[in-house]
C-alpha cells in the first residue's frame, strides 16, 4: 500500500481494514455521477486504478519513454529495466518458478488465444476432446471452438448445478483417453462461483491432460499460487487487478512453452533472421512479437506492488463481509432472485428482479450513482442455463463499503417503485 | 420531469407490461429477426403486407422495457401504413432517438412515438429503442440476414 502519512491517533486498531484510507488511493472514487457519489460496483468488468498506477504510467511517458530490448542508450536501458522488473513482480504475484514463464499479452482473451493457436494447433488433432465448463466467459469458449474447427477436435462441457457449482461427477465422466485439454475458469464472472480448480487440475493430470485456468476474475480477489494449483497455464488481465487496460499475463509452465511454436512473428521474438530461416528467441520473448505495451507492463507492475502492500487477510475478510451483507440485503427483497448461490463465491452478486429487465435496473441504478453491469456478461450459455436473458451484476472490490451496498439496495427499491 | 421519469413514462411502462400485437404470425409474408449483440436482446417482427400496405404487424422477443415498449408502439403506429410511409417513419424515429431531430418541431409526423424521445438522453439505451425499428426496416427491405443494432 502506498504509504500515506496519518496522525497516530487517526490510525485504526490493528487488524481492522481501513477502507476509508484505501479509498483515498483511488482518485476516481471521489467523483459524483448524476449528482450522487459514485458507487462503483462494476469491478468485474474493470477495476479502478490507484494513484500509484497512474503515476507509474505518467512517469514512464514523462521521463522513461523508449523502446525496450533494443537500444544501447540510457532511456532504453531504463525502460527495459522497468518493464522486466514488472515481469519479475508478476512472477512473484502468481508465484511462478521463473520469470521466463511470464508472457505479457493484451489480456486474458489474448492469453487463451495464444494457447489455443500455439499449443492447440500443434498438439491437438481430429477426434481429440477439449473440456470447458458451462460457466465460461465467451473468451474461454470461442477460441476453443475456433480450434475445434481448425483441427477437428470436439468441445465437451462440464455442466453446472442450480447453485452455479461445477458438477464434479460429470467432469470425472467426461475425462477420457480422448481428452487433450481442460480449460476452466477459476472464478465465474457471471455467478461469482470459486471453482475447485486444484481438484480439476489433479484429475486432469491423472490423465496427463494439461489445464489452463482463466484467472481474470480470480486474480483481483484471491492470492494466486500457480505452483500450488499445479496448472499448466494461468491467464489474467491487468485492468481487472487495478492495473491498466491492454496488458495481461499468460503464465505457462516452461516445459510446455519450450515445446510450443511462436504465436505471432515479428521483431523481438527472434534471435537470428535470414531469408532462409529464422531462429526464435528464448522464453518469454519467443511469444512477445513486436513492441509490447511497455507503459501497461510498468503500470501492471505498480498495481502488483500496491496489492502486495495490502494485508490480504484483511482484504479477504472485508470482501467476504461485502458479499454476505449484499446477499442478505438482496434476499430480503421478495422480487429479487439471486443467480449464483454457490457455497464458495468471490465478491459478485448477480440478480434478476421479477418483471424488470436488467437493463432497466442498470439505468435506474445509474441515476442513483450506482454503476453495475447489466446484460449477459459475455456468458450467454450461463444465462441460458438459468433461463434468464440477462442479469444485473454487482461486483465488489476491496475499496467498496457496506454503506455503498445500502445505496444500491435503496436504488433497487426505486426500481420497484418505477415498475410498481 | 426528471430524465428518468421522462424515460419511463406511464405510456412506456404500460406498453412494457402489456405489449400490443405480441404474437407470432402464421401467415406473415415478411419476417425479420433483430439482435443487439451488446446485450443479447432479440426481437422478431412479422408483417403481412398486401398491395404495399401493412395489413398486419406483430412481434415477439425478449428485451428491456424500452425495447419492448418501442416495439409494441411501433406495431400500433405502423398497422395500416404504406411501406413507404413506414420507411419514412423509420428515418424520423431514428433521428429522434439519436437526438438528430427535434420531435417537438414535427409532432404530427411522429405522433405518439414522440414519447420515446426521452431515450436520446440515455445514449446506452438508444439501441434498445431502435432494435425493433431496425428489424422492421430489414423486413420491409426483404433482407435475409438478421438485423443488428451495430
Amino acid at each position: 500500500m502506498k504509504a500515506v502519512p496519518h496522525m497516530a491517533d487517526s490510525l485504526p486498531p490493528r487488524g481492522v481494514f481501513d477502507v476509508a484510507r484505501i479509498r483515498e488511493d483511488f482518485p476516481i472514487l471521489k467523483q459524483r455521477v448524476h449528482g450522487r457519489p459514485l458507487v462503483y460496483f462494476d469491478n468485474g468488468a474493470t477495476s479502478q486504478k490507484p494513484q500509484a498506477v497512474i503515476d507509474a504510467i505518467d512517469r514512464y511517458y514523462a521521463a522513461e519513454n523508449s523502446n525496450i530490448h533494443r537500444g544501447v542508450h540510457h532511456l532504453s536501458e531504463q525502460a527495459t529495466a522497468a518493464y522486466e522488473a514488472a515481469r519479475e513482480k508478476t512472477r512473484g504475484f502468481v508465484n511462478a518458478k521463473s520469470d521466463k514463464e511470464i508472457i505479457f499479452v493484451r489480456g486474458t482473451t489474448e492469453a487463451i488465444n495464444l494457447v489455443t493457436q500455439s499449443y492447440g494447433r500443434t498438439f491437438l488433432t481430429a477426434g481429440d476432446e477439449i473440456i470447458v465448463s458451462a460457466m465460461e466467459h465467451h473468451s474461454n469458449i470461442v477460441p476453443w471452438q475456433m480450434l475445434c474447427g481448425q483441427v477437428g477436435a470436439r468441445l465437451r462441457v462440464i455442466p453446472i448445478n442450480h447453485d452455479g457449482d461445477i458438477v464434479m461427477e460429470e467432469y470425472r465422466r467426461l475425462l477420457n483417453e480422448k481428452t487433450k485439454f481442460v480449460s476452466v475458469t477459476h472464478v465465474s464472472n457471471a455467478l461469482g462461483t470459486v471453482v475447485p480448480v486444484k481438484e480439476i487440475v489433479d484429475l486432469a493430470h491423472e490423465h496427463s491432460v494439461p489445464v489452463l485456468l482463466d484467472g481474470a476474475q480470480a486474480a483481483p480477489h484471491l492470492r494466486i499460487d500457480v505452483q500450488d494449483l499445479g496448472c499448466d497455464f494461468y491467464a489474467f488481465s491487468g485492468h481487472k487487478v487495478f492495473g491498466p487496460t491492454g496488458v495481461g499475463v499468460l503464465y505457462g509452465r516452461a516445459e510446455l512453452l519450450e515445446k510450443m511454436p511462436p504465436y505471432q512473428g515479428g521483431g523481438d521474438m527472434i534471435s537470428l533472421v535470414t531469408f532462409e530461416k529464422t531462429h526464435y528467441n528464448v522464453l518469454p520473448y519467443k511469444f512477445e512479437a513486436g513492441t509490447p505495451h511497455i507503459a501497461g507492463g510498468i503500470g501492471l507492475g505498480a498495481a502488483i506492488d500496491y496489492l502486495q502492500g495490502l494485508d490480504w487477510q484483511q482484504v479477504e475478510a472485508h470482501e467476504r463481509e461485502l458479499l454476505s451483507y449484499a446477499t442478505n440485503e438482496l434476499n430480503k427483497i421478495d422480487a429479487v432472485r439471486l443467480i449464483g448461490t454457490a457455497q464458495k463465491k468471490a465478491g459478485v452478486v448477480s440478480f434478476v428482479i421479477e418483471h424488470v429487465h436488467a437493463h432497466d435496473v442498470g439505468t435506474i441504478l445509474d441515476q442513483e450513482g450506482v454503476a453495475i453491469r447489466a446484460g449477459h456478461h459475455c456468458a450467454m450459455p450461463v444465462m441460458q442455463r438459468f433461463g434468464v436473458p440477462a442479469t444485473a451484476r454487482a461486483s465488489f472490490a476491496f475499496y467498496n463499503t457496506i454503506e455503498e451496498i445500502d445505496v444500491m439496495v435503496q436504488a433497487i427499491h426505486r426500481v420497484l417503485k418505477v415498475f410498481g | 420531469m426528471s430524465e428518468l421519469d421522462e424515460l419511463y413514462q406511464e405510456v412506456i411502462l404500460d406498453h412494457n407490461k402489456s405489449p400490443r400485437n405480441y404474437r407470432a404470425m402464421a401467415n406473415a409474408n415478411r419476417k425479420a429477426e433483430g439482435y443487439n449483440p451488446l446485450c443479447g436482446d432479440h426481437v422478431t417482427v412479422f408483417l403481412d403486407i398486401d398491395n404495399g400496405v401493412i395489413k398486419d404487424i406483430s412481434f415477439q422477443g425478449s428485451g428491456c422495457a424500452i425495447s419492448k415498449a418501442s416495439a409494441s408502439m411501433m406495431t400500433t403506429e405502423l398497422k395500416g401504413k404504406s411501406e413507404s410511409a413506414a420507411q419514412q417513419m423509420f428515418d424520423e424515429v431514428h433521428k429522434m432517438l439519436t437526438g438528430e431531430g427535434d420531435a417537438n418541431s414535427n409532432p404530427e409526423k411522429l405522433g405518439k412515438l414522440a414519447i420515446l424521445s426521452g431515450v436520446s438522453k440515455f445514449p446506452a439505451r438508444v439501441k434498445c429503442a431502435s432494435l425493433a425499428w431496425h428489424t422492421v426496416n430489414s423486413a420491409l427491405k426483404g433482407e435475409t440476414q438478421p438485423a443488428s443494432t451495430e
